[in-house]
């Protein structure tokens, strides 16, 4: 019996962001991606096309990170030092992007003023000339002054600013209009949520090219499933055209992967679950190679081996295989 | 995917005679439609009838079993293409290579790591299901001498990986009754694999060059007459394997296409286990039934299981624990208690944070349906009278001296009216388990 293979024909495909923006373009930046932008399921090249490949950013923080020996052995003598520590990622891990925390604007811990926060960012810029993704601390007045900072200080980066929230978009919105960057849109694990808030962002005139969503993943086997589902669901909603699902989507790899007991543990303590080194980097990199197959197109990571691993999963399925 | 009432009524033959129970053949066809009436009650159906409504009835992916008592594998059996669509039913069985060419003590070993992989995790157990012994000695001899070593030292299900019958024949003399998984049938070999196969009705692997090839392949072997069969299109690339999973299904479940109507497997290549282990995680998202690995170690294969576990959950059920107060460490009678919901992520979430403080705790975890704390508050489902009363159940006024209990910060509204139910006293935790360790240095230590 003949096989008459089934393509899946899209109506609309997922939008496409550029992050970074060269010295012709007004930024400092020796290489920018564009990403999303498929036709398609993700790596189902036999149904549309996929037209950029998902990329990598590693993370580095302003202050020294509360991270187990696992990870933090792989940045001796740079956790205190945000420039060096982001070379390293880019020269030695192949960190396609960078990803700057702003942890220590926090007002409980170390209170970091906007220009200091700046100056960090600054050094992170001058270090390497990959895209930079930036976030604050998560408390929503301090980052609604250290992020518009940012995004002033550094107009014409064509930075990735993030977190808008639904209670909270204005102020990060704003700035990345004035500034010309774009807005990582961030919602609670809740596909309606996600829908309403990149209406109201684009209701304020940021062009949909311009937003990143953050669905909120949970970690390996805390919940990953809800965002896989999720994830497949907007991509799925993209495809058929509904403009306000159809952005790229970022996801929080590394932060959420480490949070779990099972990438922490000593074998000591859980003689059952094997070696603590493998497990922790396989934590990352399965949670990263889950969300791959769900839709995932920037993957913000920690562990340089499991950025590796993530990297060689690209390879192989941005691979052609269409029949 | 079943037919409606009406499309199977006009296969019937309209008698209305009332023997097959129902007065008329339409009430007949609805009762069929809703599963509860079976076709053999009608006496006068056609032969063409009944095959044209069996064929439209069958599941599109079959099930197929592999194994023996308390090692039984259930594979296929699938009706969706997404999760979300209602669920995945049958979790991707993950197979281990053991080789031949190893040295009987080698043998030993690795089917002892195989045994041993046996994982606790969130109050679940994880299990692996095939030893899959692989006969690259080409001896047959060799073979069935490793696949007796592998028998004897575990229960897990063989997988019998030979393309040689004789060889095939000489192992299932010793494991045939274990109903091992037989790999594989090829275009050379089919004829003899298939009476192999069904001498012992063992599932299949159809292995062939390519989806074409793969489903001339099954239909020469079902007109042979086996269905318990498992596909192999060959492919090896990671990108290509996808695309052979994703069409298999997509042609089973969307077009009822016959020869692609049963489970699936997939072999692994890369050489580092790591990367092999997110090899295998792209196998299992898109439709693996069977994935076939080489490394044994721990470490590498519990976050394989925990990826596996999550896909298969019920996206309308969700996971619970016990309505009880739980121990972390060994708690006294001077120990903290905390508060929180049954949904499982919401505990383990809690339970891990607890434990990283280090301090022995109670966890008390009120039935709210396996929701999270805002949902069950917003919902009613987590409310200070029926708190107190769990707090009553569990006999917390025993279990310590004090009268402490902690509650998550997004439902301190509660604490006036849970004081005042419970006569505790009340303390409004973080809002994130992430807060617990820093929480309790602060309150507990």
């Amino acid at each position: 019996m003949a096989v008459n293979i089934i393509k899946e024909k899209s109506l609309a495909k997922v939008g496409q962001v550029k992050l970074g923006a060269t010295k012709e373009e007004g930024g400092t930046r020796t290489v920018t991606y564009t990403v999303g932008g498929d036709s398609a399921l993700p790596f189902h090249h036999f149904d549309g096309e996929i037209a950029n490949r998902p990329i990598v950013a590693m993370e580095v923080q302003d202050i020294k990170p509360n991270w187990p020996e696992t990870l933090t052995k792989h940045f001796e003598g740079v956790l205190d030092k945000p420039g060096e520590w982001a070379k390293k990622c880019v020269d030695e891990y192949g960190a396609d992007a960078i990803y700057v925390r702003l942890e220590g604007a926090h007002p409980d811990g170390a209170d970091k003023s906007p220009d200091q926060c700046v100056a960090v960012v600054k050094e992170v810029l001058d270090a390497v000339g990959v895209p930079l993704i930036v976030t604050g601390c998560e408390v929503e007045d301090k980052d609604n002054e250290v992020l518009t900072a940012v995004a002033e200080a550094c107009a014409g980066e064509n930075l990735l600013l993030g977190f808008a929230e639904q209670e909270n978009y204005k102020s990060l919105t704003a700035a990345c209009m004035v500034h010309k960057h774009n807005v990582i849109a961030r919602s609670p694990l809740d596909i309606n949520i996600c829908k309403q808030l990149n209406i109201l962002i684009t209701e304020m005139n940021l062009p949909t090219e311009r937003i990143v969503i953050d669905p909120s993943i949970g970690g390996l086997g805390y919940g990953i499933e809800y965002a896989y589902s999720i994830m497949e669901r907007a991509r799925l909603g993209a495809l058929q055209g509904d403009k306000m699902l159809s952005m790229p989507i970022l996801c929080t790899v590394g932060k959420e992967a480490w949070r779990a007991k099972e990438a922490n543990a000593s074998q000591e303590e859980y003689p059952g679950w094997g070696d603590e080194e493998d497990r922790g980097i396989l934590w990352e990199a399965v949670t990263a190679s889950a969300l791959l197959q769900a839709g995932a197109s920037i993957l913000l990571m920690r562990h340089p081996k499991a950025v590796e691993l993530t990297k060689r999963a690209i390879d192989q399925l941005m691979e052609d295989n269409s029949y | 995917m079943g037919l409606t009432g009406l499309e199977i009524y006009k296969q019937l033959p309209k008698k209305n005679c009332g023997e097959c129970g129902p007065p008329t053949c339409l009430a007949f066809a609805m009762a069929l439609a809703n599963g509860k009436a079976q076709l053999d009650a009608c006496p006068y159906v056609s032969d063409e009838a009944r095959a044209n409504l069996e064929s439209a009835s069958a599941p599109p992916i079959a099930l197929v079993k592999a194994g023996a008592g308390d090692y039984v594998v259930e594979m296929g059996d699938e009706t969706e293409l997404f999760r979300h669509d209602k669920k995945f039913y049958h979790e991707t069985a993950i197979a281990f290579k053991v080789s031949d060419t190893l040295s009987e003590d080698d043998i030993e070993a690795k089917a002892k790591e195989i045994d041993g992989l046996v994982f606790e995790r969130v109050g679940l157990q994880y299990r692996v299901q095939f030893a899959a012994v692989v006969n690259d000695s080409k001896d047959p001899v060799t073979f069935k001498n490793a696949v007796s070593k592998v028998a004897a030292v575990t229960n897990i299900t063989p997988m019998l990986v030979s393309e040689d019958p004789v060889a095939i024949e000489g192992a299932l003399e010793v494991v045939g009754d274990r109903k091992p998984v037989i790999y594989a049938a090829t275009t050379d070999n089919y004829e003899k694999m298939t009476e192999l196969a069904k001498s012992k009705e063992c599932p299949l692997v159809v292995k062939a060059d390519g989806l074409e090839a793969l489903a001339e392949l099954v239909e020469k072997v079902v007109g042979l007459g086996y269905k318990q069969l498992i596909l192999d299109s060959g492919q090896r690339e990671t990108a290509k394997v996808i695309a052979d999973l994703v069409q298999i299904r997509r042609q089973a479940i969307k077009k009822k296409f016959r020869p692609f109507g049963y489970p699936t497997v997939a072999f692994t290549t890369e050489e580092d286990p790591l990367a092999e282990i997110n090899q295998a995680v792209a196998y299992v998202s898109k439709y693996a039934s069977v994935v076939v690995l080489n490394t044994t170690d721990k470490a590498h294969v519990l976050p394989l299981l925990s990826w596996r576990q999550n896909l298969y959950t019920d996206p309308q059920v969700p996971i619970q624990v016990e309505e009880k107060l739980h121990k972390v460490g060994e708690p006294d009678e001077n120990s903290p208690v905390y508060l929180t919901t049954n949904f499982s992520l919401t505990y383990y979430s809690v339970e891990g944070e607890v434990e990283a403080t280090k301090i022995p705790s109670y966890i008390l975890a009120v039935d709210t349906d396996g929701t999270s704390v805002l949902t069950a508050y917003a919902a009613g489902k987590f409310e200070a009278e029926k708190i107190a009363e769990v707090m009553e159940k569990v006999g917390l006024n025993d279990k310590v001296k004090h009268r402490n209990i902690v509650i998550p910060g997004y439902v301190a509204v509660l604490k006036g009216k849970l004081e005042e139910a419970s006569g505790w006293n009340v303390i409004v935790g973080p809002r994130e388990a992430s807060g617990i360790v820093a929480f309790a240095k602060s309150q507990f230590s």
